[in-house]
């Protein structure tokens, strides 16, 4: 049998029709309330918890039978779980599945922004592992909630804080919190905080469904998003000192691949697709050889390997948290 | 002569069928240093707690006068009201102090948290502010960024003051500030608190078992048993020559040294 071949026996998109307008009727709070997190009766859905049930629960409410997906993991779309997750819309919705930024209509993503600006008549779907930002800082959720509906931020302000008092500037990377049409604060689920300017006044509709902690949020297209700060120590994304080893694409977000066991490594974009798409118009990094898609020397590194070292057990694994970027350049402090 | 600062009548609170805090009034005005004292289960702490509106009471009522002279039900006032009096024109010392901060921030973010909850966005100006107060509460400026986890406890209830004096408050809270100290941390403690809340006009409404600590800080004292208010008056008045017999006995067994 074809492992593409449409399962029989389960309805389009696998949860039944109560489910999706219940899941729906969440996202549409979420939409009218920009930042807040809806509780909702998330079910149990065939991959465990920190796989992206929530997102997955969000894409099977939103889709429909003429929606083109895309699965991003890392950014790379042939990873274990964005691989898994294209496959069980494709049998069990039997929608059209793409890896083509441009081409999707419902993308949904884990760890990234797509580096491709988003349309309208696109959806950006996050799996949230930890959707609560103020979970480190105050472990009550009867406190939090009360912190989110009076507006009292300090606490998030006193984390940036301790990170600039111990580090010499805000060393939170990833998870980065932010200011949602100057209401709520928002964790914008683990994307590195290099895509949060992406998420403010995005022209597409951008939700968050958090499976395990059972909440669904939303930033509808052309929200002011902030990212919290000092006056003295604005929000920066970080730099990378080369651009992409294969498309050598600069401002984009790169990712380390080692090469070899005597420290030899590369920064490509981690974004694949962009990457692609660039060395097809022609684009050269100094690792890339004549064939568009095949880096020289030492064979081709297939896109199934170009996984980052450090990252390898994370992609197939339900951390819910990135382990550092060491790519990252050091950012540029006052 | 101004109106009092706060103002309770009648504050009552049971636990069941037992009375934690029976019918209690009181007066505190600007400046004033107000001691409650009282055996161990006597309501003290109940009464602290029902005035600073961390308990709700069963009966009474608790006003203050606000900033712009106007004086407001507390009990009435919306959530968000109460909690931004709380951490502006208030402050609450807590016996451990591993209640009043928080733990695993350091001495800096601990001073400076007030002020980022009510607006303050420059990192710079937040920290030489909570240098400024950790100086003047007698911790080393150089030991800002160290967790109050490595400070002792007489350390550890001067961060304490300093965070809670930071946004200048008018009305502190102390519950027991005191205790659990060794004698001379104590006296530096009180002789910090006493220099304070002359500095700065403060009110302060304190709780405590020590009488000493009431006769050396407080200017009136109220003396509680059974949840009830027993005996009241100025403080050298009421510790020199207590009417009731059970103030007698309280000031009896207090050890001479």
């Amino acid at each position: 049998m074809n492992e593409h071949a449409q399962a029989t026996g389960y309805n389009f998109a696998y949860l039944d029709e109560q489910t999706k307008r219940m899941i729906r009727r969440a996202i549409l709070k979420g939409i009218a309330i920009p930042g807040y997190q809806v509780p909702f009766a998330s079910r149990e859905m065939p991959m465990p918890y920190g796989w992206g049930t929530g997102g997955v629960q969000v894409t099977a409410a939103i889709l429909g039978p003429d929606d083109v997906l895309k699965v991003i993991d890392q950014g790379s779309d042939d990873t274990t779980n964005a691989v898994s997750i294209r496959k069980f819309f494709a049998r069990t919705a039997g929608v059209a599945t793409t890896t083509k930024t441009v081409e999707a209509t419902v993308i949904q993503t884990r760890h990234r922004v797509p580096e491709t600006a988003l349309r309208s008549d696109q959806v950006l779907v996050y799996q949230v592992p930890i959707p609560e930002p103020l979970r480190y800082l105050e472990p009550r959720e009867t406190e939090t909630r009360k912190l989110h509906a009076l507006g009292e931020y300090g606490l998030m302000h006193v984390k940036l804080y301790e990170d600039i008092a111990r580090h010499g500037h805000v060393a939170t990377t990833y998870a980065y919190p932010v200011e949602v049409a100057g209401r709520y604060v928002m964790d914008p689920s683990p994307v590195p905080k290099f895509d949060n300017p992406k998420i403010d006044d995005c022209e597409a509709l951008q939700l968050f469904g958090a499976g395990r902690e059972k909440r669904i949020y939303a930033v509808p297209p052309h929200t002011k998003v902030r990212s919290l700060d000092f006056e003295d120590h604005p929000f920066r994304v970080q730099t990378f000192k080369d651009p992409c080893a294969l498309c050598a694409a600069e401002g984009v977000y790169l990712d380390e691949v080692v090469l070899d066991d005597r420290g030899g490594r590369m920064f490509v974009c981690s974004d694949t697709d962009y990457c692609e798409e660039r060395r097809e118009a022609g684009h050269r990094g100094h690792l890339a050889g004549d064939d568009p898609l095949s880096p020289v020397g030492r064979g081709r590194v297939a896109e199934g390997d170009r996984v980052r070292e450090e990252h390898k057990s994370d992609s197939a694994s339900p951390s819910p948290r990135p382990s550092p970027h060491r790519g990252e350049g050091e950012e540029a402090l006052p | 002569m101004t109106s009092p600062l706060l103002t309770a009548r009648g504050l009552a609170k049971n636990y069941g069928p037992r009375a934690a805090c029976a019918d209690v009034s009181l007066d505190l005005y600007e400046g004033e240093v107000l001691a409650i004292v009282g055996e161990s289960g006597s309501g003290k702490s109940t009464l602290l707690g029902l005035l600073a509106t961390e308990t709700s009471p069963d009966a009474g009522e608790v006003h203050y006068r606000f900033r712009d002279d106007e004086v407001r039900d507390l009990l009435t006032l919306g959530e968000a009201e109460r909690r931004l009096l709380m951490r502006t024109d208030w402050g609450f010392i807590r016996q451990d102090a591993t209640q009043g901060l928080r733990m695993p921030v350091s001495a800096g973010g601990n001073v400076g948290e007030r002020l980022m909850a009510v607006g303050a966005r420059h990192y710079g100006n937040i920290r030489a502010t909570a240098e400024d107060w950790l100086a003047r509460v007698e911790i080393d400026p150089g030991r800002i960024d160290d967790s109050p986890k490595t400070f002792s406890g007489g350390m550890r209830q001067r961060l304490q003051i300093a965070r809670n004096l930071v946004t200048q408050p008018r009305l502190v809270f102390m519950d027991e500030p005191t205790s659990g100290l060794d004698v001379s941390v104590q006296a530096r403690l009180l002789d910090l608190i006493r220099t304070l809340v002359a500095e700065l006009g403060l009110a302060v409404v304190i709780v405590t078992h020590d009488l000493a600590v009431a006769r050396l800080l407080s200017h009136r004292m109220m003396v509680m048993k059974g949840g009830r208010v027993i005996e009241t008056g100025l403080t050298d008045q009421v510790l020199d020559d207590p009417r009731e017999p059970y103030t007698q006995l309280l000031v009896s067994s207090v050890l001479a040294a």
